[in-house]
């Protein structure tokens, strides 16, 4: 288990400008030396040094992130292994494009509490720890798989339950030929592999460029607050940025005056956009005009539409209301604390189904039930792919990337003419990487399929 | 009244598959044995279908052969036709499966135990087990001889309890009408064993003389002399055929008009049948699509007319089984001489086990073969070999030998056993293994030999000749990696011969080799060896460097399995004095007791979280604390 070599981003996200990936392992300055240039390879520089460099991706020559790298060489680390930390500022983008990288070129997504683990296991940290870590390890584990359960129902699970079982007839039909040599099944040929192959290739990879959580992951989920003058979005913006640490960013190719925040709304990753024109002049519509605005509120992945509970519906309400249909979006109906003028059935009317929150941004009130109603909006996979929290984003990103990968080895090689028995060396690979997905990889169920899909026997 | 009737090192129970490889090995490891079976004429006998091999069952045998076990051998001598299975497959999957004679293959056994040093084969039926103190101490015969061991080997087979079942007939019975072991099974029960009941089945025999063969398909055995064992030299070359024909729509028709009188159907079996060997009836209901099923139609030997008819598995009443048969083309005037038939039998749940196969419970109690939820000749042996070397070598005060996963399918299916225990007759598939590519048919002899050595089965001069064989692989693949073939006229013939591309400028004779349709053959005519090499030894040098990649894969996974296997867990660990694992996993680690990390995160309803717990708490030397505590 402590073989192999782990990566995972060690700052949490949306707190902090300075994001850093750690790798840990015996494979560690392998990993590292594919990505980093700089005046010499890691695995020739002193340890304990932190070096200037630039991180690109192999596969393409791209310069991803221009970084400081510390090497600490094992045993005197955290982990008493090998580490390599890559310092990016670059915000959350770069971050997640390093890690996915690493990842790509051989290190393997840490689970949660296993650097800890580590430096547990190699006897870095006394006994008086071991409760604590257990419980980290136990609790989150329990909690991936609460996630894993959750998106058992989901929409990228049940993809890719239909991969496996199309993964798993091939190999089944591949196994009765194998293990009834004679029995009067048709002979899988490697054209057969091949086509099935590609496939599933097409569809992972459909998964992992279309894939909204692959997205969120490396953006957050796009929001954007709407409301007429004075309604409290700046007090909404600010409390959520207030009680989430924001990070500010200047997103590179976008004008400058749409400035964005990152927010961590319990567990889910919150770019919220045109934060700098909210405090500014707080109506977007009268700063960018109607048509960019409009443009805003369709390319967001979430609305945020701020009412004032103490005035009456009005027409410029009603126009919002038009500007958001068909998006995913919270109504908010702010001030609670002055009188009621607001009429809360006729929101409801318009809200045609979305969720009404009350509040009152300036007593601090009803902010809970937004963020709980945010949060389930995202997990309860009314959005699509939103089912995801940040870290089986990135395990799943992993995986597929792997099962990719496998099918490809075992293309190539139906390619190169190898025996259909060494092809699907890969092929079941696949269809167990796939499984991690979802956590279900159990080879009983191969057997199962044998015999329910053959009618076998003496 | 009972009488002492000798004292012994190791006594083996029953003298079927497993029971024959347990006293031969237990006597040629160095200890006394005795073989107990209640009838001598059933010495290694053939029940069901007269066959033996086939995937990963035939890597079971070469197995066996490389440690020193009889089967290999003793079917070398006996075969009626030998072949070789998934031949246009790659070197992994191949299997040899030969048919048996069954009456020769069981004369051939009992005079090579007969003639076996410190070991005697005696009739008699055990009745119960002496047990003093949870160690076993010795067994009684219903006879009344009292017979003193420090080891005992149970391998009844499908003997204990069993019964018969045929239409609405039932009765007590082994197989083939033998004498049942009923006592026996209910001393184990007393012991405190967790049994379950399983059930297996065999289909009619017929006369061949009624048989017309014009009907059906030949199946012959293969032109080229085969055989099991590293060590055999004569080859049988005058074979008997098979013959494949198919059940038809009138054959479906008339079984599901008689399923009312099929005990499957009636609820008369209680025990859990093999999925993947039902019955003709099962077949029929299960897979009412499929027009057709084959057929084979086996010689019994030699000497005999009778024909086991593999397919037709069934327990209906006889009458039904006649007609059945007389549905399918060249078997329309056949004459049935035996019916088949279903029989119930007693295991034990075989997570009560070790991996030597020693019981838990009873200290010198060895399980092995069907009573341990197993089917087949083949499994049976691999165990058999097993329990009776890990006896002996508890005897000796020697150590045990346990495979792993990635040294032999026979560590894979007792891994199997032991650590998740089977809910139907568990049948070695190739599927079951992990690591297919390094478990292959052609290698067992490397992956093995040396171990067989080791505990005394191989003789000195059988391994010096392994390890001259051993030693010409190494030279010829070291001498392809530094050969350069050159492109040559001669080159070019030699690849359009292979329909390979020509050679564009010279290339090295290992990564030539690579290329799937190059043969060792083609890359010995252009860079020819020094001296002749044997056969066996080019086939595994070509199989070596052509599937280098594959198979360098497959071992640096099973590199992170040993890592593993070696994290070991004390026999006696209290899981439920272990905070944080899960009440699930401290459940199933207590009953399963595994001896390592590997082997604790095989175990069903142990996840990964649990895993981690253990290694933390091993770290620290909590768990010696722990054992010492509990």
């Amino acid at each position: 288990m402590e073989t192999d070599t782990i990566a995972a981003i060690s700052t949490p996200m949306g707190e902090g400008a300075i994001g850093i990936v750690r790798i840990s392992g015996p494979a560690a300055f392998q990993v590292a030396d594919q990505l980093y240039t700089g005046k010499k390879a890691l695995a020739e520089v002193d340890t304990h040094t932190i070096n200037y460099g630039h991180i690109q991706d192999p596969a393409s020559g791209e310069t991803v992130e221009e970084a400081m790298v510390s090497v600490l060489r094992a045993p005197r680390t955290y982990t008493k292994e090998d580490i390599i930390e890559i310092n990016c500022h670059g915000g959350l983008t770069s971050v997640n494009r390093v890690l996915q990288l690493a990842l790509r070129y051989g290190a393997r997504l840490a689970e949660p509490g296993e650097f800890t683990k580590r430096a547990f296991l190699n006897g870095r940290i006394d006994l008086s720890q071991a409760e604590a870590v257990m419980d980290l390890i136990r609790a989150k584990t329990d909690q991936a798989m609460n996630v894993a359960m959750n998106q058992v129902e989901g929409k990228l699970s049940s993809r890719i339950q239909t991969l496996r079982q199309k993964l798993l007839e091939t190999v089944a039909s591949v196994e009765v030929n194998i293990d009834y040599p004679e029995y009067d099944a048709e002979e899988v040929t490697l054209e057969m592999i091949r086509e099935k192959g590609t496939e599933v290739e097409q569809a992972i990879e459909e998964l992992l460029t279309t894939a909204h959580q692959g997205k969120i992951l490396r953006e957050g989920l796009s929001t954007v607050i709407l409301g007429r003058p004075n309604v409290g979005k700046s007090s909404l913006l600010n409390n959520l940025v207030h009680e989430n640490k924001a990070i500010v960013t200047d997103i590179p190719g976008t004008t400058r005056d749409v400035v964005e925040e990152y927010v961590n709304i319990r567990g889910v990753p919150l770019r919220l956009l045109d934060t700098a024109g909210i405090r500014e002049t707080e109506d977007i519509v009268e700063r960018l005009g109607v048509e960019r605005s409009r443009k805003v509120v369709k390319d967001a992945e979430l609305a945020l539409l701020v009412l004032n509970y103490n005035e009456a519906i009005t027409e410029a309400d009603e126009e919002l209301f038009k500007l958001i249909q068909d998006q995913d979006t919270i109504i908010i109906v702010n001030k609670t604390d002055l009188a009621p003028e607001i009429s809360l059935d006729q929101v409801k009317e318009l809200a045609n189904g979305n969720p009404v929150i009350t509040t009152s941004l300036l007593k601090d009130e009803g902010v809970d039930d937004l963020e709980e109603a945010i949060r389930e909006l995202f997990f309860a996979g009314e959005m699509e792919g939103g089912d995801l929290s940040y870290v089986s984003n990135s395990r799943h990103i992993a995986l597929l990337e792997q099962a990719k990968r496998s099918v490809q080895e075992a293309l190539s090689a139906a390619e190169g003419g190898m025996p259909i028995d060494m092809v699907q060396i890969d092929i079941t690979r696949a269809w167990e990487v796939l499984g991690e997905v979802i956590g279900d990889s159990v080879q009983e169920s191969l057997i199962d399929q044998l015999f329910s899909q053959f009618c076998l026997g003496k | 009244m009972s009488y002492h009737g000798g004292d012994f090192d190791v006594i083996v129970i029953g003298a079927g598959h497993s029971g024959v490889e347990a006293g031969l090995a237990s006597a040629r490891a160095g200890a006394n044995t005795l073989m107990l079976t209640l009838n001598l004429d059933a010495v290694a006998f053939m029940p069901c279908n007269p066959s033996v091999g086939g995937p990963a069952k035939g890597i079971v045998v070469r197995e066996i052969d490389a440690l020193g076990g009889e089967m290999a051998r003793n079917i070398d001598k006996t075969h009626i036709q030998m072949r070789m299975l998934n031949t246009a497959k790659g070197p992994a999957v191949r299997a040899l499966r030969a048919q048996a004679d069954k009456f020769l293959y069981q004369q051939e056994m009992k005079e090579t135990i007969e003639k076996t040093e410190n070991l005697l084969l005696r009739q008699g039926m055990v009745e119960s087990l002496v047990i003093e103190d949870d160690k076993v101490k010795g067994v009684v015969t219903q006879t009344g001889a009292v017979y003193n061991a420090k080891a005992v080997i149970v391998t009844t087979g499908t003997y204990l309890r069993g019964k018969v079942i045929l239409g609405e007939l039932s009765y007590e019975s082994g197989p083939n009408n033998m004498q049942p072991s009923v006592n026996l099974s209910y001393d184990l029960q007393k012991l405190g064993f967790k049994m379950e009941r399983f059930k297996t089945g065999t289909p009619p025999r017929v006369n061949s003389r009624t048989i017309d063969y014009s009907k059906t398909e030949i199946q012959p055995g293969d032109d080229v002399p085969r055989a099991f064992s590293y060590e055999t030299t004569k080859f049988i070359t005058d074979q008997l055929p098979c013959w494949l024909t198919y059940t038809n729509e009138d054959t479906h028709t008339f079984i599901n008009d008689n399923l009312s009188r099929s005990p499957m159907y009636s609820g008369m079996i209680e025990g859990t049948g093999p999925r993947y060997c039902p019955s003709i009836e099962d077949k029929i209901v299960r897979f009412s699509d499929k027009p057709r099923h084959q057929i084979f139609l086996e010689p019994e030997g030699r000497n005999t007319q009778e024909v086991y008819v593999q397919g037709l598995s069934t327990s209906l009443p006889e009458d039904v089984q006649h007609n059945i048969l007389r549905t399918i083309p060249g078997l329309e005037h056949v004459q049935m001489m035996r019916p088949g038939y279903a029989i119930e039998y007693d295991a034990i749940v075989p997570t009560q086990l070790w991996p030597t196969l020693e019981t838990k419970m009873i200290d010198g109690l060895f399980t092995a073969g069907q009573i341990n939820g197993t089917s087949g000749y083949e499994e049976a042996a691999g165990q058999g070999l097993m329990a009776g070397i890990n006896a002996a070598m508890k005897v000796l005060g020697k150590e045990p030998l346990i495979l792993d996963r990635s040294e032999a399918y026979i560590g894979v299916m007792i891994d199997d056993l032991v650590t998740k225990g089977t809910e139907e007759p568990y049948r070695l598939l190739t599927s079951r293994a992990e690591y297919r590519l390094l478990l292959r048919h052609d290698n067992a002899d490397l992956r093995l030999t040396e171990k067989g050595h080791e505990i005394g089965l191989i003789s000195d001069e059988r391994f010096a000749r392994f390890e001259k064989k051993k030693a010409e692989i190494a030279e010829e693949i070291q001498r392809l990696d530094k050969t350069t073939i050159k492109a040559s006229p001669e080159a070019e013939k030699v690849m359009e011969a292979a329909s390979s591309s020509p050679l564009k400028e010279a290339m090295n004779a290992a990564v030539l080799l690579k290329r799937p349709e190059v043969t060792y053959a083609a890359i010995d005519a252009l860079a020819p060896a020094e001296k002749e090499l044997d056969a066996d030894v080019k086939e595994q040098v070509e199989i070596q460097v052509k599937y280098k990649g594959y198979i360098a894969k497959q071992l640096e996974q099973v590199g992170k399995l040993k890592k593993m296997e070696n994290k070991k867990l004390p026999e006696d660990l209290d899981y439920h004095a272990i905070k944080g694992l899960a009440i699930e996993a401290r459940e199933k680690l207590s009953e399963v007791r595994p001896l390592s990390v590997a082997q604790a995160s095989r175990v069903s309803g142990v996840n990964p979280a649990d895993v981690s717990v253990l290694l933390v708490y091993m770290e620290q030397g909590r768990l010696q604390k722990v054992a010492a505590e509990g």
